[in-house]
């Protein structure tokens, strides 16, 4: 009994981590179709951010609350820059944002190299995320893992929110539904744009801080947590943050379980084998939107 | 990808670009230029570069022209399919391991088993799996044949089910993941990050003789040269324009009472074909094949060369591949952090702005008015959702 929570826990922690960087993916490749592959250098943005301001903020847990806002806007005026200067350019060439996006990738990996150098860094966790809660029944959970599902789940919560209650929220739905009318209806559809993918980025910087507190901080940090984001988001279906937060989940417990009875390298594969028979089933995804497309 | 667009009407129905990537064949009379290009190349790489240059610069080709054949193989996949290929890695490590496999087991001797099984497994007798490679009928064709099986295996499930474009570039990509840590996990077996090293003889001929590093670079020029061949007329074929018609409208070609899912099968088969090959022949040029060589980043880097010489051409790729290759190695040693941002910024400018590749300058140079057009917006070299941001199109 212990042993099969502890696993359900590990696996729903892993599957938080996933949920926190596929959230921001769920709106730059979900909603518009945009594959973002220098997401994985916002993460690493946001843990640098955090990294720098625990230079000045000696207090680790004021540094962390410090830098929960500051990874946010750090992380999505890049997402927002690059947008701007790249992005806008490539919307009708999905594929080729995804080349493109790998080349920016690697110049922010070696500019992170070059300002920080290539070893990783360590940040201080707050001492209140470093022991474990005590449950009944002698179960106990890892504080920081904790905090990191709470962040996820809150900006899961923030995030639908603002999608469906703000005026912004509408104007993104619109876009992502059908640009040439919400583009006759008044809105500014290139400004939309740059919003979505400022927060898409900034969530990303999120994922960063909070990555901080489970390991070490360095340049090639995103990388191999971008794809298993990408599957939460393809396997999840576009345009829906409630697959991703679904998906997210249910490929942690997965990886978790798999990982408990093989090996962890066995259970990637195993978690591959299951994303395709689940393609088989349904292409579009788990939840999706009806089109009458042909494309 | 089709999803987010619900109210617009099937982009399916537009016209094609024209003369955005090259579809068909080539400008009447071009039949003596080609043959005269392949004599030209075939002595540049048999008479030319063996005499000119040192026996390590010459080793050094030989594995820039293993990686230019993954991609003519991304070139046939990518650029004439539209199916962006991010897990070439996996089928040139297929290749590579089986070929480095049997060459270990040569090295061995009979009985004998490869140096780091002691070392990382302790194990006492050789793994069932291995026990097949030992024998030269299984594994030669196993460099090739394992790939194409890996690739049918993917390919059939995920076209049948019309999955495409950014989800398939993810999935094979994901592919590649799992594959770095599946041989990096079952290190007893694949000697994990170090992967097989120290390989010392080829069928008897010892690697470390240059004469015989010679006759290795011989056979790679030789396949590339048989590889390139084989690609001009498969894209000339009737097959090859139904691959384009695939690419540029498929639904129109199912339509039409094609079966795309075959088609595309087809070119992703060939191009995991020809990635194993390449990886075959990599193993005795370099002596090493490891994870780090077949991942991702290495894995996207072959669709570098490819974006870069021109993705929907018959040489751009391999030259893209080579020319990509070899600044790598020219530039890294001497500047290494700038390498990289070069390398950032030239698949920026490429892919953004010259979507074509280096050899739409070449066209557009020779017949200014037939060249690939710059891109507008809305221009879609891979077909699909083209109308994203162009005015509504006149019905």
């Amino acid at each position: 009994m212990t042993v099969l929570f502890g696993q359900l826990f590990t696996g729903i922690s892993i599957g938080a981590v996933l949920l926190l960087i596929a959230l921001g993916l769920a709106l730059t490749f979900g909603q518009m179709n945009v594959i973002n592959m220098a997401h994985g250098e916002f993460i690493m943005a946001g843990a640098y951010t955090t990294y720098v301001l625990q230079q000045s903020i000696t207090g680790a847990g004021l540094s962390l609350v410090v830098a929960l806002p500051v990874a946010f806007v750090v992380a999505g005026t890049m997402g927002a820059l690059l947008e701007v200067l790249l992005i806008r350019r490539l919307y009708a060439r999905p594929l080729d944002t995804l080349l493109v996006t790998w080349g920016v990738s690697l110049m922010l990996q070696q500019l992170a190299r070059d300002i920080f150098g290539s070893p990783n860094v360590q940040t201080r966790a707050p001492e209140l995320l470093t022991g474990n809660v005590a449950l009944p029944g002698g179960l106990t959970v890892a504080n920081n893992r904790l905090f990191i599902l709470v962040l996820a789940l809150a900006a899961v919560a923030a995030l639908t929110l603002a999608l469906r209650l703000t005026p912004l929220g509408r104007r993104i739905r619109a876009v992502v539904q059908n640009r040439d009318l919400a583009a006759v209806s008044g809105i500014a559809t290139s400004r939309v744009d740059r919003t979505t993918f400022f927060v898409g980025s900034g969530l990303a910087g999120l994922a960063g801080v909070a990555l901080t507190l489970l390991g070490p901080i360095g340049p090639t940090m995103g990388t191999n947590l971008i794809i298993d984001a990408f599957l939460v988001v393809v396997v999840g279906g576009i345009g829906q943050l409630k697959g991703s937060v679904i998906v997210a989940f249910a490929l942690g417990v997965l990886q978790a379980t798999g990982e408990y009875l093989t090996t962890l390298s066995v259970a990637k594969v195993i978690v591959f084998v299951a994303i395709v028979a689940f393609l088989q089933w349904r292409p579009q995804g788990l939840f999706t939107l009806r089109t009458r497309s042909l494309a | 990808m089709t999803a987010v667009t619900p109210a617009r009407p099937s982009t399916a129905v537009q016209p094609a670009p024209v003369g955005a990537l090259p579809p068909g064949r080539p400008a009447g009379g071009s039949r003596l230029w080609t043959a005269a290009g392949f004599a030209f190349g075939a002595a540049l790489l048999f008479a030319v570069a063996p005499l000119v240059l040192s026996d390590f610069r010459l080793a050094l080709l030989a594995k820039y022209l293993c990686v230019a054949m993954v991609a003519v193989g991304i070139g046939i996949a990518w650029g004439r399919g539209g199916m962006l290929t991010l897990g070439q890695g996996v089928f040139f490590g297929l290749g590579g391991y089986a070929m480095a496999m049997h060459l270990k087991l040569a090295d061995a001797g009979p009985g004998g088993m490869p140096d780091f099984m002691q070392l990382y497994g302790q194990l006492d007798e050789l793994p069932l799996w291995w026990r097949p490679f030992a024998s030269p009928w299984f594994a030669l064709p196993a460099t090739v044949l394992l790939p194409m099986a890996v690739a049918f295996g993917l390919g059939s499930l995920v076209f049948r089910r019309r999955v495409r474009g950014a989800y398939f570039a993810i999935l094979s990509q994901a592919l590649a993941a799992a594959m770095v840590i599946l041989l990096i996990g079952q290190q007893g077996t694949t000697g994990g990050t170090n992967g097989l090293t120290d390989i010392e003889g080829f069928f008897g001929y010892d690697l470390d003789d240059p004469v015989n590093q010679r006759m290795v670079y011989f056979i790679i020029a030789a396949t590339l040269l048989a590889l390139l061949a084989l690609t001009r007329q498969l894209i000339h074929s009737r097959y090859g324009e139904l691959l384009v018609a695939v690419r540029d409208g498929e639904e129109r070609v199912r339509f039409l009472g094609y079966d795309p899912a075959s088609v595309k099968l087809v070119a992703y088969v060939v191009a995991a074909g020809m990635a194993g090959l390449a990886g075959a022949l990599f193993v005795p040029a370099v002596g090493i094949i490891s994870p780090a060589l077949i991942g991702i980043v290495p894995s996207i880097e072959f669709v570098i060369g490819v974006a870069v010489g021109g993705r929907a051409t018959l040489l751009g790729p391999v030259l893209g591949a080579v020319a990509v290759a070899w600044a790598r190695t020219a530039l890294s040693e001497r500047f290494p952090g700038t390498w990289t941002y070069l390398q950032g910024l030239l698949f920026v400018v490429v892919v953004a702005f010259l979507p074509g590749g280096l050899a739409s300058l070449w066209a557009l140079a020779r017949r200014p008015e037939a060249g690939a057009p710059p891109p507008r917006r809305g221009w879609s070299p891979l077909g699909g959702r083209r109308a994203e941001r162009t005015e509504v199109p006149a019905p």
